[in-house]
């Protein structure tokens, strides 16, 4: 407990670390020079409007100084003290600390305090993923059908001689079987990552809220066709800023791909981003943003879209069937998105397949270049963009006996164990 | 007619397939699927091995497992648990409430028959 007394010590070492004259302290808070006197050799003892006009001019929290707060700021600098024992801090000046230097002392208190926030949300959260019921039941759903059908495959396999009553009935099993565990990933898979993407805050992102708002117009915004922007006055600023972004860029696309001449042309070509980059004599980034911000209910195939910065973090997408990348920890380097970074100016066009059974087959289209004015000097901004949809029959043909590309949902979150370009284990 | 093995169990094809591979090796294999009722079919007959999933509905397996060590009549019956569980606290828990084996999903099923075939020769 912090002596009450001590107060007027720490009354006296501010005002000697700003350098301030006794006599000109007490004359702005209106008392005088010997009471002054009498507070910093803690023989008076300040509270009220007195503490709180002593602290304006000493520039420091009333708390601070208050007899009682102190203890607020030496509890957590103690406990940060015995959390590092290693650090062997000089325990017994922490109240000298707070009073030579309440910033800080406040600081490490304050830092102290959110350590100990943060390992509560690290707990917790662990504490659900192991005993929240719908990860449970999920993760239960999964390993269950996986079981029923290693071991019926086992079997299938294992008994040349099997009768063949049995042996329908056991691949009837297995079909029911793939089907529910496609399901049942998908839905563990789509709740893992909502728990990932909450975040420490418990709120979406500016970039995810902005997100949302483009899917909530089916990302396409019929303003844009003539360069305008719908009002988002009621988004808070940095979604705003974000979504204003986004339909301006749409406009500027829509601009120089009018959506008439555009939409007769990739319906002419079969959505070809590459036929139609030469025919508007456009870069193709353009066509691919175009492409998956067109009309939705005008009969197009259905396109999704990424686009990552030179970090490859994720700052736009548009989900389309079970593709989305994760926002919060690394994606799969495999995804076109990423190789096209490494490769500015190439464009990179393949056919991937994330692991899962019932997984569709995803075309992907990428380019990464230059964003914004290229000039001498400064950094020049890289950004890659990947359209993404559903692997046409015919294109799936095109592949012969080959496999698409495999591309997983990131670490941790893929179950292909053998690849090289794991970054650590997966949890699933 | 062959040892009767009890798999209590709710997976329809997971009772299938253990049920055709424990057929195979001999055993007469009778099946049962919810927690609720899993003592009375115990009692109706007691097996000489009892196969018992976790996660059951109407009631655990943890729980069925403690009401088959309370009774004398089964309290000595081997019970290999059945699990997508598999750390370490779920082990333990099996093990202090009396279970033979523990056995994590998914397994293969040379596993199961190299089990079922230990614990009945205990």
């Amino acid at each position: 407990m912090v002596d009450r007394a001590l107060a007027g010590t720490r009354v006296r070492n501010r005002r000697l670390d700003l350098g301030l004259r006794q006599a000109d302290v007490a004359r702005q808070i209106n008392i005088s020079g010997s009471y002054l006197n009498l507070i910093e050799h803690n023989r008076r003892r300040i509270g009220g409007a007195l503490l709180e006009q002593l602290a304006r001019v000493l520039e420091i929290d009333a708390g601070l100084l208050a007899d009682g707060t102190a203890d607020v700021v030496l509890g957590p600098l103690n406990a940060a003290a015995a959390a590092f024992p290693e650090a062997r801090v000089e325990g017994a000046r922490a109240e000298e600390l707070v009073d030579r230097f309440p910033g800080w002392a406040a600081l490490i208190a304050a830092q102290a305090r959110r350590i100990a926030q943060l390992e509560e949300r690290t707990q917790a959260l662990g504490d659900r993923l192991a005993h929240d019921t719908q990860i449970a039941s999920s993760l239960h759903e999964v390993i269950s059908t996986a079981t029923a059908i290693r071991s019926t495959a086992s079997i299938l396999v294992e008994t040349p001689d099997l009768d063949q009553s049995w042996r329908g009935r056991f691949h009837s099993n297995i079909d029911t079987d793939a089907t529910r565990l496609a399901e049942s990933s998908q839905a563990l898979l789509g709740f893992l990552d909502m728990e990932v993407e909450t975040g420490l805050e418990g709120g979406a992102t500016p970039v995810e809220a902005a997100e949302a708002v483009m899917a909530g117009w089916g990302y396409y915004v019929p303003q844009a066709e003539a360069q305008g922007v719908p009002d988002v006055s009621a988004l808070d600023g940095p979604t705003r800023g974000l979504v204003e972004g986004w339909v301006r860029r749409a406009g500027e696309d829509a601009a120089r791909l009018p959506l008439a001449a555009f939409e007769q042309a990739a319906r002419a070509v079969a959505y070809d981003p590459g036929r139609l980059a030469t025919r508007f004599q456009v870069p193709l980034e353009v066509v691919l943003r175009r492409l998956a911000h067109l009309p939705p209910d005008a009969g197009h195939p259905a396109m999704g879209m990424a686009e990552c910065d030179a970090a490859g973090v994720v700052t736009f997408q548009k989900p389309v069937l079970d593709f989305r990348l994760p926002r919060a920890g690394a994606a799969c380097p495999l995804w076109p998105l990423y190789q096209a970074l490494t490769q500015p100016g190439r464009a990179v066009r393949r056919v991937v397949q994330m692991p899962g059974v019932a997984r569709t087959p995803f075309e992907c289209f990428a380019i990464a270049g230059p964003v914004g004015e290229v000039a001498f000097g400064g950094e020049q901004r890289v950004a890659a963009t990947m359209l993404v949809r559903p692997a046409r029959m015919e294109t799936i043909e095109t592949l012969g006996n080959d496999a698409p590309d495999a591309v997983g949902p990131g670490c941790r979150l893929c179950v292909v164990q053998e690849c090289a370009s794991r970054r650590h284990p997966s949890i699933v | 007619m062959g040892r009767r093995v009890l798999l209590i169990e709710d997976e329809p094809n997971i009772i299938e397939a253990i049920s055709y591979l424990l057929s195979r090796d001999g055993w007469t294999v009778h099946t049962h699927s919810d927690g609720e009722t899993a003592m009375d079919k115990v009692r109706q007959g007691v097996p000489e091995l009892i196969i018992l999933d976790v996660m059951l509905p109407g009631r655990s397996g943890y729980d069925i497992l403690r009401d088959l060590r309370a009774d004398p009549q089964t309290a000595d019956v081997p019970v290999m648990m059945l699990t997508a569980r598999g750390q370490a606290r779920d082990r333990e828990l099996a093990t202090s409430l009396g279970a033979t084996q523990f056995m994590t999903k998914p397994f293969s099923n040379a596993e199961v028959l190299d089990s079922v075939r230990a614990l009945a020769a205990l």
